[in-house]
């Protein structure tokens, strides 16, 4: 059956595109684009007012099937996913059991397709147990589907094991994707080391803790040519070495959250908000200005969610007793365009490539664009409409959002993936 | 002067005043606790829970005696009673307890912010008695009572700090509640046991050699050294720590004629104090911050359970 977005602005860099047209979608592909299109049958969608994008990915979602359902699972996880505006997302493989084999990649792949409302390209562990120790079996995870790896959730402690995956991973081409953390200088800290852990007496986690990795694996990328993908970049010092390696010529990519972007470690007060304990820790307002300049420059390549759902009452815990992370992929997009859209920070185009184009290149999973025979994974946004985040009426089982109560604009209407809607009129299509 | 406080938890929301107005009612319970009869009916029928969810015998031990000397009914509740040990989140325990219709809570407690998350949960006062490595402002009030007694005007002094500044409650408040009260303040310690910003706290100096600044200090505040809350270790022996850092017989030729030496207790002898410092006559006014420690909690449970606006306490 056929389907005709009327009026929209469509914008897709890829193609050079940022004009208002129709889009003809046949079969699960685009058709065709242009002014004035008409069809015999099927769906009309008048989009006068909305923009049209490729289908936005979140390359950085932890959506805790299998072992963690009273969190999130897939079913709650890819509605939260479609809610936010997302065709896609990438899953961390922390579950219980950890995804190190190709069970795993086969398990989440099944239940996605079963019961999702995206798609779910599956992140396998490095090492198995994601202890650290030894090498998954990648070539399996890769030959079932895997599409990148990564121990998100902690470093790889020893450099020695480190290369060894990069060696390992190099033959594949998938990105290995870091969560740089040196647990020897960052212990049990809970929040950025400085102002915060000072007034608020808890263990700091240091800046350094996160940089000294970055350094190391981007030396360790250098040695092994294995694609380096910097997961959630929090600080001025360790975009500075991204940046340098880019200039090397070395293949490093990173990406940041919305919350280390517009939340600081000033945020953290006496009232100790638990849902603003996330991993690595919010830090400092000049750290977040740096991030927001290496995203309009270019040296920030993904904007992510590091969606970290957990329960209310795991939340409710004592401060340092509380888990890390917070929810994101229902704010993502209102987020971004609120505060570097509409500001004029950064152009529509630039969203579309952190959000959309970039992630899909870092994944290496198929690129996606506003051009005949592409995959119609599209993502429609409105970009006036006004909303205030209330985490009772997200569609992830989790509320711990440290953005509650934020006044955004601008937010995803309705999402279309492989030509199927999945959110029509802001609602899940079930 | 009123007082408009509901809780003691963050000594940083107390004015000079209200700290003074905490220091003047002690020294009225001062008084009281000279007399053969210690006790007040002032607190009578008020119900305080002292919630002492980690080992402590100094502190609760001084509440304790403050509210039977006010007559208050005192629940213990914590150690291996503790609803913890069966999985009970710290929400629901405060739940509970408040459905007993409780007046106050006294909380001792090993993570930051649990004082506050009480206040969340119940309609009853809340006294931090030590969170984590967050605050102490109680010991903070007796620190002041017993400086300002045997010193006068806190504003006029400078006050050295010396130890464990960076994983110490004492200091969360005791540094801030100086800096209120309008002292200079010297942070003394090896790096290693300094937190991250001694500013943050209100420190005016940080200095790593004890010699160079006690010829300054009007009071030196040695700090326990804490074994049990020492991540790896910060400093190579206990022979160098007190070699360097110590408050010896050797060391008194620096410091000023009148200055004094206080302590939170309880002392690692030969550490950061010796004998003859620890004892000394005329300088150590260690066992005064115990005494005050009474006082000043009497007046902590009756300037917020309601006493009367003018410090008139029986």
């Amino acid at each position: 059956m056929a389907l005709l977005l009327k009026n929209a602005r469509v914008v897709d860099p890829q193609v050079g595109l940022d004009e208002v047209a129709d889009i003809i979608v046949r079969d699960g592909k685009i058709a065709e684009v242009g002014a004035g299109l008409s069809i015999e049958k099927g769906v009309e969608r008048d989009l006068t007012g909305k923009i049209v994008v490729p289908g936005l990915v979140d390359m950085h979602v932890h959506l805790r099937e299998p072992g963690q359902e009273q969190k999130e699972d897939i079913a709650s996880g890819t509605r939260a996913a479609a809610k936010g505006g997302f065709t896609a997302v990438c899953c961390m493989p922390n579950t219980t059991p950890v995804i190190d084999n190709a069970l795993g990649v086969e398990y989440v792949q099944a239940r996605a397709t079963a019961v999702g409302k995206c798609r779910v390209h599956v992140s396998g562990a490095c090492s198995q147990g994601l202890k650290g120790e030894t090498l998954s079996e990648m070539g399996d995870m890769v030959a079932h589907g895997a599409v990148a790896f990564t121990d998100d959730g902690r470093g790889i402690q020893d450099a020695g094991m480190m290369r060894r995956v990069m060696d390992y991973a190099s033959m594949f081409d998938k990105a290995v994707m870091v969560h740089c953390q040196d647990d020897a200088l960052v212990g049990e800290g809970q929040v950025n080391e400085g102002v915060v852990s000072t007034r608020l007496g808890m263990l700091g986690w240091p800046a350094e803790g996160e940089e000294v990795e970055i350094a190391r694996d981007i030396m360790l990328c250098r040695l092994t040519g294995c694609p380096l993908h910097i997961q959630h970049i929090t600080t001025k010092r360790g975009l500075d070495l991204v940046r340098a390696a880019k200039a090397e010529g070395l293949p490093v990519t990173c990406e940041v959250t919305p919350h280390h972007l517009f939340l600081t470690e000033d945020d953290i007060d006496s009232t100790y908000n638990t849902s603003l304990k996330v991993n690595p820790p919010l830090r400092t307002a000049d750290d977040a200005a740096a991030l927001i300049e290496g995203v309009k420059d270019g040296s920030i390549d993904c904007v992510v969610t590091d969606h970290a759902p957990h329960t209310a009452y795991e939340k409710a815990r004592e401060f340092e007793l509380a888990p890390f992370g917070m929810v994101g992929l229902e704010t993502s997009l209102g987020l971004m365009v609120t505060n570097l859209v509409k500001t004029g920070a950064i152009t529509w185009s630039q969203l579309v490539e952190l959000m959309a184009v970039n992630p899909r290149r870092v994944l290496r999973v198929e690129e996606v664009s506003i051009a005949p025979g592409s995959t119609a994974d599209l993502t429609v946004i409105d970009p006036d409409v006004e909303w205030t985040v209330d985490p009772a009426e997200f569609a992830s089982k989790a509320k711990n959002s440290g953005f509650a109560g934020a006044q955004l604009v601008g937010r995803a209407t309705d999402v279309y993936v492989g030509g199927y809607a999945t959110l029509e009129d802001g609602s899940i299509v079930e | 002067m009123a007082f408009n406080h509901k809780h003691l938890i963050d000594i940083t929301e107390y004015s000079a005043d209200d700290i003074m107005l905490i220091l003047e009612t002690a020294t009225k319970f001062k008084e009281v606790n000279e007399r053969k009869i210690k006790k007040l009916p002032t607190l009578k029928g008020f119900t305080v829970v002292n919630m002492f969810n980690e080992p402590s015998t100094r502190t609760r031990s001084s509440f304790e005696i403050a509210e039977k000397r006010l007559s208050c009914d005192s629940l213990n509740f914590g150690g291996s009673s503790t609803s913890s040990v069966k999985g009970e989140s710290l929400d629901d325990t405060v739940e509970t307890l408040s459905s007993y219709k409780i007046d106050m809570v006294i909380v001792r407690d090993k993570r930051a912010g649990v004082p506050y998350k009480i206040t969340q949960k119940t309609n009853a006062h809340v006294i931090d008695a030590g969170d984590g490595k967050h605050q102490h402002p109680t010991q903070a009030l007796l620190d002041l009572y017993s400086i300002w007694q045997h010193k006068g005007d806190i504003d006029k002094l400078h006050v050295g700090v010396v130890g464990d500044i960076g994983h110490s409650r004492v200091c969360g408040s005791l540094i801030p509640a100086l800096k209120i009260m309008g002292a200079e303040v010297t942070v003394i310690a090896p790096p290693t046991l300094m937190p991250a910003r001694p500013d943050i706290l209100g420190a005016d100096h940080v200095c790593h050699n004890i010699d160079e600044c006690l010829g300054d200090l009007d009071v030196v505040y040695m700090l326990r050294i804490q074994r049990e809350r020492l991540e790896g270790a910060p400093y190579p022996s206990l022979r160098e720590y007190n070699r360097l850092f110590g408050l010896t017989q050797e060391r008194e030729r620096l410091m000023k004629p009148d200055a004094i030496v206080c302590h939170p207790g309880p002392i690692n002898r030969g550490v950061e104090l010796d004998d003859y410092m620890a004892d000394h006559a005329e300088r150590s006014v260690i066992l005064d911050q115990v005494y005050a420690g009474i006082l000043t909690r009497m007046a902590a449970l009756y300037l917020l359970l309601g006493g009367s606006e003018d410090g008139s306490v029986a």
